[in-house]
């Protein structure tokens, strides 16, 4: 299998707190590969530093073979990763086609846009709907939607979710976890960090369990929901 | 006071709150997106001032209209705003706001003192730039500067807001403003997004200058301080970081202080300061100000 994602010995700090340490991971084409773990182990500050919006102290992030951690941050989209960040971060004051478009900024091929644009929409008919309303008037799930879609509007090769699950109701959190493996079924590779950890287990090849900063386990993600240790500390069970 | 020198008065202000609306958006476009007071955005209109002063003859002895002088002095002010941001902000991104502010305001003293050795204090004459008739409509007559000035206030003002709301670069300013980081996820370039917005308000600030000058045709070091924290208040005034609020509290401070000169001249800058303290007290947001609060 080939790698897309290639993460080695990375470094994190925050002032004198070493938030990461050595962590490595890989993600595979094709594949869905969750990082879960507890609240502060470091999920999201390993998705910020992999997208440049968070500096590593040393380490190595490889793209397709491209080192990403002296990239300029801007940049990495446009070399086919795209980013969900945290809390969603759609631009409220603006609205929802707007927001898809910003999806879109780099890109200067318009026919491929526009048809981009419609999957979108087809894919998240609430967003059709309200495709000129602003952004921060949508309620969280349409957010997450919008979110998803504005990412996918890059045409990105893989996909980073910071917990796309949060604040959600368990029937919206169902229709996001469809969307994932969707998308995932068209060819675009997900890293998917959750603190829903049996939901993030379920539809992974592969997972990592995150602790304050370390791996400390990897495998397969069916077999880590049977796995005794992950199911006390994760799965309430 | 008798109907025609109202008008006048009122005409007077509006061409004066034009001048305060084309500075404010300096300031507050700013604000939007880097959460700086730019003090020293006064004081390029100052520099917009002398462009002008010494770029007229030039222009005369070579025979070309005095007009063009604007695009030098929109050139030179768009240099100064970004270079200014490179220099001296920019290495501060992400430091406390105070240090950021007393940088702003070292830059501003720094401009006025650079003015001085260059140009000294006395004020330079400036020749006309614009050749246009006084206006008559009905039985009263206006300048032709104050009309030229709202017309191009206002097509200025359009124009911005056409930029910004509908085009692609318009569009990635306003995200940029709104959330950088997620503006970064987009592939939008932070440093490109600022410096434009740097040169677009100073840009706007020479435009400023130039109709300024042309109502009041002299040039002098400390021109940009006062007219400067008058922008400043209609920004605050209308709602700092809103485009359409420097636009409105432009022309509310331009016809407060215009009306209120007209009684008392004394007044009329302690009135303007008042509604600085008023608005604080009262709606810090301004008038067109966003609301704070956010859904998460």
């Amino acid at each position: 299998m080939k790698e897309i994602l290639k993460v080695t010995d990375l470094n994190v700090s925050y002032g004198a707190i070493h938030a990461i340490h050595n962590v490595s991971l890989t993600v595979n084409e094709g594949e869905i590969v969750s990082l879960i773990g507890a609240n502060g182990a470091g999920k999201t500050t390993i998705l910020h530093t992999i997208t440049g919006l968070k500096k590593a102290t040393s380490g190595s992030v490889l793209l397709e073979g491209k080192e990403l951690l002296t990239t300029e941050p801007h940049r990495i989209v446009t070399m086919g990763m795209a980013h969900v960040p945290e809390g969603r971060h759609v631009f409220a004051q603006m609205t929802v086609t707007e927001n898809l478009e910003m999806g879109a900024y780099f890109r200067r091929d318009k026919d491929q846009m526009a048809k981009d644009l419609a999957d979108v929409l087809r894919r998240f008919p609430r967003l059709a709907e309200r495709s000129r309303q602003l952004a921060g008037t949508l309620s969280g799930g349409e957010q997450q939607m919008l979110a998803v879609g504005r990412a996918l509007m890059s045409h990105p090769r893989i996909l980073l979710l910071d917990e796309p699950s949060m604040g959600l109701s368990p029937l919206l959190v169902k229709e996001i976890f469809t969307t994932i493996q969707e998308v995932n079924q068209e060819g675009v590779t997900i890293l998917l960090v959750e603190q829903n950890a049996k939901m993030a287990l379920s539809i992974a090849n592969r997972a990592y369990v995150l602790e304050t900063g370390d791996v400390v386990m990897e495998g397969e993600g069916q077999a880590m929901l049977r796995d005794d240790n992950v199911r006390k500390a994760y799965l309430g069970a | 006071m008798d109907l025609i020198v109202f008008i006048k008065q009122f005409v007077n202000g509006i061409q004066v709150g034009s001048i305060y609306a084309l500075v404010a958006l300096g300031y507050t476009m700013v604000y939007g997106i880097v959460k700086l007071i730019n003090f020293a955005h006064g004081d390029f209109i100052m520099v917009g001032g002398y462009v002008v002063v010494f770029t007229t003859p030039f222009l005369a002895n070579l025979g070309v209209p005095a007009w063009l002088c604007v695009l030098a002095a929109v050139a030179v002010c768009s240099a100064i705003g970004v270079l200014t941001e490179k220099i001296a902000y920019k290495p501060l991104r992400g430091a406390p706001s105070l240090s950021v502010l007393i940088t702003a305001i070292a830059v501003s003293l720094c401009l006025q003192n650079l003015a001085l050795i260059f140009f000294s204090s006395s004020p330079r004459p400036m020749s006309a730039v614009f050749d246009v008739a006084p206006v008559t409509i009905g039985s009263i007559q206006f300048s032709g500067i104050s009309i030229l000035t709202i017309v191009m206030s206002v097509a200025l003002m359009v124009a911005l807001q056409l930029f910004i709301k509908k085009t692609r670069v318009g569009k990635a300013m306003r995200a940029v403003s709104e959330d950088s980081q997620a503006a970064i996820l987009m592939g939008i370039s932070t440093n490109k997004t600022i410096s434009l917005t740097f040169a677009i308000g100073s840009g706007l600030a020479a435009m400023a200058a130039v109709m300024y000058c042309s109502a009041y045709p002299q040039v002098q070091p400390y021109m940009g301080s006062m007219l400067g924290l008058k922008a400043f208040i209609a920004a605050v005034l209308g709602g700092i970081g809103s485009i359409p609020g420097a636009m409105l509290g432009g022309i509310l401070i331009g016809l407060v202080e215009s009306i209120t000169r007209h009684f008392n001249s004394q007044l009329a800058d302690a009135v303007v300061f008042a509604i600085l303290i008023v608005v604080l007290l009262v709606k810090p947001a301004g008038i067109m100000g966003k609301n704070v609060g956010e859904k998460v």
